[in-house]
């Protein structure tokens, strides 16, 4: 019996925060005071709350330490482990606080929070399948094998659960189309290839919670009549890879996947497959063709894959997310609790990773219907540094921008797709007045052209068609035309294009020309960029009367192009600036300007 | 690495043995063709074109199908790469955040454009669509260690600290 469980965040997000280092010294701390055997440590899962990473959160005393050094140990170990003191100077610490918060109930970015699918990570142990089952793991699995397949869709119907993949399908419904089909040989697939720059809460659970997963596919087998299963994850995914396999060999061990699963007349086969390398692959057809081996190129649908699907037999395609709500649901009383929370068309919860110019970068699990700006500002802590709000990205390359005005938007799926938005795999990107939003149109479509497979001409040659003209005005040639030529374009491919990589594409261009058309016209008129990225149309200029001198942004230019004697006001040699951007950063008295190109002559006026 | 006689140098030297147990338990599945490539550039560290000739002909597979399918995918690489891998992530976030502004500095100190490797083989410099690790924007991987919140002064002494 252990004393204690000292959870250390082993994700992505804390490990680049050095969390290893932080877990190692941690550990010779315990030892050097001999006490290494009272205490359980786990590289657990993501808590997600990345921004303050390194985390540790220590059971059963609540107490969550945050932003931590390998040379904090010292003090944790003695004063926490060994003096029972609760160590006040690690702890969360923000604007958002009045004191030093000790748990997830008193630190605001946890408080609007609601965790279905998170409810495990970064509170068991993932490579433990013990822990998932003392936490009320493998229940659904048991009671789905005493029911029959289509009763247990009608539950999942009726709890409304709809894909958390994209398109927000209800998965019931697509379950209940694979059990229909005829044949003895099915297959379920768990797409995990999650592509969208800007989400990684797949990632998040199958690192924190994999059994999760496994139990959701189990029961979607047993519903759609499948004994097989094949988890298609991203490549790049490698530790999200090694705690799968754990899993499922446990899982095997305890006769929860193989033959005769607790002894019922149900068999189970589970298979990974890695992803290589291609984002289009998170397209249902395309998937199945890579499993199969081929490139990975998606084809017309009908026939759906509930027909022909991996191999040419019936198939169910559902992502992780969706996949790990099902234990939720199909547990006992499950699928009425889980319909309480969220709105009439989207039920449940949503995990969004929320990034980019928020105080708060983390994952989060909030309850459909809750308001953008919940999110942002309660949760997400409002804009770093105090800028001003611009708009949020949501939905990846297959969504859209949404702007200031529509802050109070609840979320749900079929709110942010008549704001031109998508739910898609839930990242959501805050930018702020420094971001340019044709840029980041720009930017969108330069993924999708690049991850375009090819195959069907809208996609292959309107994306890149599109580029170009974003190309041009980014670059100070945009004609009065283009933004015709670019709505042209875009409603061409969305309705003529193959899949839906390229069927959507086109709505990062669409939705930041509907709410931000005064920039495309600044940068094609007036040849200007006022969030300053688009080098050509801005100049760094120094305000001379709130310059003091303090020389910051004249050390930090690679290109010396900034002169200017101690406690003088400094000035921009334009000839040698790069727009590089070193200065502005460093600069605490906010001179630097972002100003017109050619308006030299209005310095200090 | 960048001439085709330089490569061609390297590939006649490769031996082929560990491809035979690599195929040993996938013959006859051709299904499983992507996995085996995996496995072959893990072992080569990318895919040598004997090692694909040698595939094809034991799976009986056309060499001009594999090569459709390994050219498909990003993460098949038909050069030689470096012994550390840097990636900088592309995502979102990262790029609202400056991760082009890294890449430059990158690629100004490693005197390579973003896909080729160093003419000592130690660095090779890729893009990446999105590591996951959106919190810590900009992000770099290299190898498997992910470097975080970084800005273009950071970069000099990261990579000097790879040996």
């Amino acid at each position: 019996m252990y004393e204690k469980h000292i959870m250390i965040c082993g994700a992505t997000g804390c490990l680049s925060s050095g969390s290893n280092q932080v877990a190692e010294a941690l550990n010779e701390e315990l030892e050097k005071h001999g006490i290494k055997d009272k205490y359980r440590l786990v590289m657990g899962g993501c808590p997600g709350f990345c921004e303050v990473g390194p985390i540790i959160v220590i059971f059963p005393d609540e107490v969550f330490y945050c932003r931590l050094k390998p040379k904090d140990m010292a003090e944790l170990v003695e004063t926490h482990f060994v003096g029972g003191e609760i160590v006040e100077r690690l702890l969360y610490k923000g604007p958002d606080v009045d004191a030093p918060a000790r748990f997830y109930d008193s630190i605001p970015f946890y408080s609007k929070q609601k965790f279905n699918v998170l409810r495990n990570s970064g509170v068991i142990d993932p490579e433990s399948i013990d822990e998932y089952i003392m936490r009320g793991g493998y229940r659904a699995l048991k009671r789905a094998l005493e029911m029959e397949p289509q009763a247990i869709c009608d539950e999942v119907k009726d709890a409304g659960l709809r894909g958390r993949g994209g398109a927000g399908f209800p998965t019931g419904v697509k379950w209940g189309f694979t059990n229909k089909a005829p044949g003895p040989k099915k297959y379920i697939v768990c797409n995990a290839d999650e592509g969208d720059p800007g989400a990684f809460m797949d990632r998040s659970i199958l690192e924190g919670d994999p059994h999760s997963l496994l139990e959701g596919m189990l029961v979607a087998g047993k519903a759609c009549g499948a004994d097989e299963g094949y988890i298609y994850c991203r490549a790049e995914y490698p530790l999200a890879i090694k705690r799968l396999r754990i899993a499922i060999e446990q899982a095997e061990e305890y006769g929860l996947l193989g033959e005769n699963i607790l002894g019922y007349d149900f068999n189970f086969k589970m298979n990974i497959k890695e992803g290589a390398g291609a984002f289009v692959c998170g397209e249902e057809t395309a998937l199945l063709a890579s499993i199969e081996g081929k490139r990975g190129m998606p084809r017309p649908r009908p026939p759906f894959p509930a027909q022909v699907g991996v191999f040419g037999k019936p198939t169910t395609i559902n992502n992780v997310e969706t996949l790990a709500n099902i234990p939720l649901i199909v547990k006992e009383g499950g699928a009425e609790e889980f319909a309480k929370v969220g709105t009439e068309g989207s039920k449940g919860t949503k995990v969004f990773a929320l990034a980019g110019k928020v105080r708060n970068t983390g994952l989060c699990e909030v309850p459909m219907g809750i308001t953008i700006e919940e999110v942002i500002y309660d949760v997400g802590g409002g804009i770093k540094a105090g800028r001003d709000f611009k708009a949020v990205q949501a939905g990846g390359p297959s969504g859209g921008c949404i702007p200031k005005d529509l802050l109070h938007l609840p979320i749900d799926y079929d709110s942010l797709t008549k704001a031109g938005a998508i739910m898609g795999s839930g990242g959501l990107v805050v930018m702020d007045d420094r971001t340019c939003m044709v840029d980041l149109a720009k930017y969108f479509l330069s993924f999708t052209q690049k991850e375009s497979c090819g195959k069907c001409t809208p996609c292959r040659e309107g994306t890149k068609r599109m580029l170009e003209i974003l190309d041009r005005i980014t670059e100070g040639e945009g004609k009065p035309e283009d933004l015709d030529t670019l709505d042209s374009l875009a409603h061409s491919i969305k309705d003529s294009a193959l899949c839906g990589l390229g069927q959507t594409c086109p709505n990062p261009v669409l939705s930041t020309i509907r709410y931000f058309r005064d920039e495309y016209e600044e940068h094609i008129n007036e040849g200007f960029c006022n969030a300053g990225i688009c080098k050509p149309l801005f100049i760094y200029q120094i305000d001379a009367e709130s310059c003091n001198g303090c020389t910051a942004c004249a050390r930090a230019c690679p290109v010396d192009a900034i002169k200017g004697e101690k406690k003088e006001p400094h000035e921009v040699i334009q000839e040698l600036c790069t727009r590089c951007g070193s200065c502005i950063d460093k600069c605490r008295q906010d001179c630097i300007m972002i100003t017109r190109v050619g308006s030299e002559a209005d310095v200090g006026n | 690495m960048s001439s085709e006689a330089e490569v061609a140098a390297v590939n006649q030297d490769i031996d082929l043995s560990p491809v035979d147990s690599i195929l040993e338990p996938y013959l006859g599945k051709k299904e499983m063709i992507i996995p085996i490539m995996q496995k072959v550039q893990d072992h080569y560290g990318y895919l040598p074109r004997p090692a694909m000739e040698y595939v094809a002909r034991r799976m009986r597979i056309p060499l001009s199908r594999l090569y459709g399918v390994t050219t498909f995918y990003a993460q098949f690489k038909m050069k030689p790469r470096g012994r550390y891998i840097i990636r900088v992530c592309k995502g979102t976030a990262c790029h609202i955040q400056g991760s082009p502004k890294i890449a430059e500095r990158i690629e100004e100190l490693l005197d390579i454009p973003s896909g080729e490797t160093t003419d000592d083989l130690k660095f090779t410099l890729e893009e990446v669509a999105c590591i996951g690790a959106c919190a810590l924007a900009p992000v770099i991987m290299i190898n498997d260690n992910p470097h975080g919140r970084l800005s273009p002064d950071k970069m000099k002494e990261i990579l000097d600290s790879y040996e």
